[in-house]
């Protein structure tokens, strides 16, 4: 969806998004990143499961909601991308925890 | 921790009242979410790449702010990065969240400088991937140099608009097209204000250049828009309006700014409906003092002026507080604030010509039936006329009959389309309808960060 620009500043940070290493410059976004990366979509929303993707980029919308290292529901628009970074989509509603609860 | 001067919102507002305060001596703190000062006007100026006006692709507006972060880092005021305050109770008491970590502060004045938001654009299609606002295009250039990739096609109005276009330009990213939504009728309203125009002629001729800019790019401009529509399945590959349609693999909308009320709301300071920026602002006198008398608004939060206008209200709100707080006599506040105040007259001369013109239709935020009002939810805005028709007379008993603003994002982007479908389907004005009541936690915090606040005797419950 987007791309470096010409004489952009150097990405050096290296963030998986879905599985697939992409680099970032300094001061870039989670969601930065899966613009980058080129992902349609960074989730399915809980009611109809609809593919939604960062709108807003400031912490406004909570389209940007992603798994991020592993805790979902992060507002990834809001998240420095740090080297190493897992960053990954998420689906609709968290399922409920299993098992009884004491 | 007690303070003199709790800021919220590290834009031009909170910067120099920041900067201001602690040279009166007050033991001020600036909180904010960002990870780096300027806001988003200003957002990630001081890592700017090229930090020459001729150089830079976002221009010597942007750049302005650099020497005023300086200032703040060089203050002695504590400045408090990545840090989100998700509830503020009226006796002074701010809580926190930093790093996962809860805390408490309490400070004897508190300014809210929390600046504006985008107004939503609830076309159809708008939830699509591939659709986003305009300044969300302009912040992923600022912060991680990233322009648009394909066909962009920018749509809406307001002095953003041209902007961001132009910066994509020199980004080396030209839009495909720009699609203007200025209302016809507008433009004779806003002539009216002619009187403005002289005085902010400055203003005015940087709008022309950047439109000059814009057709010597070869950028096609179409105005008097009407009807515009996102096309898709899985995200946009299209936009449509009435009489035309373009492919397109991006679409940027934007329709002004609005205050961003969330805080100012769910402290319920008085707030009153702007009929001339079609928006809710909290209530604030000549210093920014708002209807509780610890708190004060100023910046684009107490009604939108720009960055410049919301640097010289940070400082007025920043010479009250000290004067409140006994740091300088009312003569010498009153004698300081002088010039500033002339500055402010000054930077807001365009102001009632601007929202005239971009003005928005009275259509825009009461989109047709089928089109959702509130994302989080799915709420279109026909189940919203159909809660009314129910017997719902405002925002807060539509939210509990359909859901609309009980989301993620709490209320922050349907609440201007929510009041708007309400009062026209009860056929009253926005002011009679009301505003969302939103409440702490200002944005999701997790068990942990709350269970691990320290709780002073301040912050024990009283029993009434
Ligand atoms: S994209 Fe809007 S909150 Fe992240």
């Amino acid at each position: 969806m987007f791309r470096p620009r010409p004489d952009g500043a150097v990405a050096t940070i290296p963030v998986e998004v879905e599985g697939r290493v992409v680099r970032v410059p300094a001061g870039a976004s989670a969601a930065a990143a899966v613009l980058l990366a080129g992902l349609t979509s960074i989730r399915d929303t809980a009611i109809g499961g609809g593919e939604r993707a960062p709108y807003c980029m400031m912490g406004i919308c909570f389209e940007c909601l992603a798994e991020i290292d592993g805790v979902p529901n992060r507002q990834s628009c809001m998240i420095a991308a740090r080297p190493g970074m897992r960053i990954n989509r998420q689906s609709g509603a968290r399922p409920a925890p299993s098992g009884e609860i004491e | 921790m007690t303070v003199d001067l709790a800021i919220v919102g590290a834009g031009p507002a909170g910067m120099a009242a920041a900067v201001l305060a602690a040279e009166l001596g007050l033991d001020t703190v600036l909180i904010d979410e960002a990870d780096a000062p300027g806001g988003q006007i200003y957002r990630a100026v001081e890592s700017a790449r090229e930090t020459s006006p001729k150089a830079s692709p976002l221009g010597a507006d942007y750049l302005a702010g650099r020497p005023l972060a300086a200032a703040l880092r060089a203050s002695a005021a504590a400045y408090r990065p990545a840090t989100m305050v998700w509830h503020i109770d009226p006796d002074g008491t701010l809580s926190l969240v930093s790093e996962g970590r809860g805390e408490a502060i309490v400070a004897r004045h508190i300014l809210l400088a929390t600046g504006a938001i985008e107004r939503p654009v609830p076309v159809p299609g708008w939830t699509l991937p591939g659709v986003m606002t305009v300044g969300a295009a302009q912040i992923l250039l600022k912060t991680a140099d990233l322009v648009p990739e394909g066909r962009a096609v920018l749509a809406g109005q307001g002095p953003l608009l041209y902007l961001v276009a132009a910066q994509l330009v020199r980004a080396g990213a030209p839009p495909l097209a720009v699609l203007e939504t200025t209302p016809r009728e507008n433009y004779a309203a806003a002539a009216r204000h002619f009187g403005g125009l002289w005085a902010g002629r400055r203003d005015l001729a940087k709008g022309l250049a950047l439109m000059l800019e814009l057709r010597r790019a070869g950028v096609a401009v179409r105005r008097g828009v009407r009807g515009l529509r996102a096309l898709g399945r899985r995200r946009v590959e299209g936009v449509a309006w009435e009489g035309g349609e373009i492919a397109a693999d991006a679409l940027f909308l934007h329709e002004g700014v609005i205050p961003n009320t969330q805080i100012s709301l769910a402290l319920q300071l008085a707030h009153h409906w702007d009929e001339a920026q079609s928006c809710w602002r909290p209530a604030t006198d000549e210093w920014g003092r708002a209807s509780l008398a610890n708190v004060a608004v100023a910046g684009d939060g107490a009604g939108i002026a720009g960055a410049a206008s919301a640097l010289l209200s940070g400082r007025l709100a920043a010479l009250d507080a000290a004067q409140i707080l006994g740091r300088i006599d009312r003569a010498e506040r009153d004698r300081r604030a002088l010039p500033i105040r002339a500055g402010l007259a000054r930077e807001r001369a365009i102001r009632p010509f601007l929202d005239a013109l971009y003005r928005p239709s009275d259509t825009l935020l009461s989109p047709a039936d089928e089109v959702i009002a509130c994302r989080c939810e799915e709420v279109t805005a026909g189940q919203i006329r159909r809660a009314v028709r129910l017997g719902a007379t405002g925002p807060n008993q539509v939210k509990a009959f359909v859901r609309c603003g009980m989301g993620a994002c709490q209320g922050r982007v349907c609440a201007p389309i929510v009041g708007a479908v309400i009062a026209g389907a009860r056929g009253v004005p926005i002011a009679e309808v009301g505003a969302y009541r939103p409440r702490a936690p200002y944005k999701p915090i997790t068990v942990g960060a709350l269970a691990g606040v320290e709780v002073g005797p301040h912050q024990i419950a009283k029993p009434n």
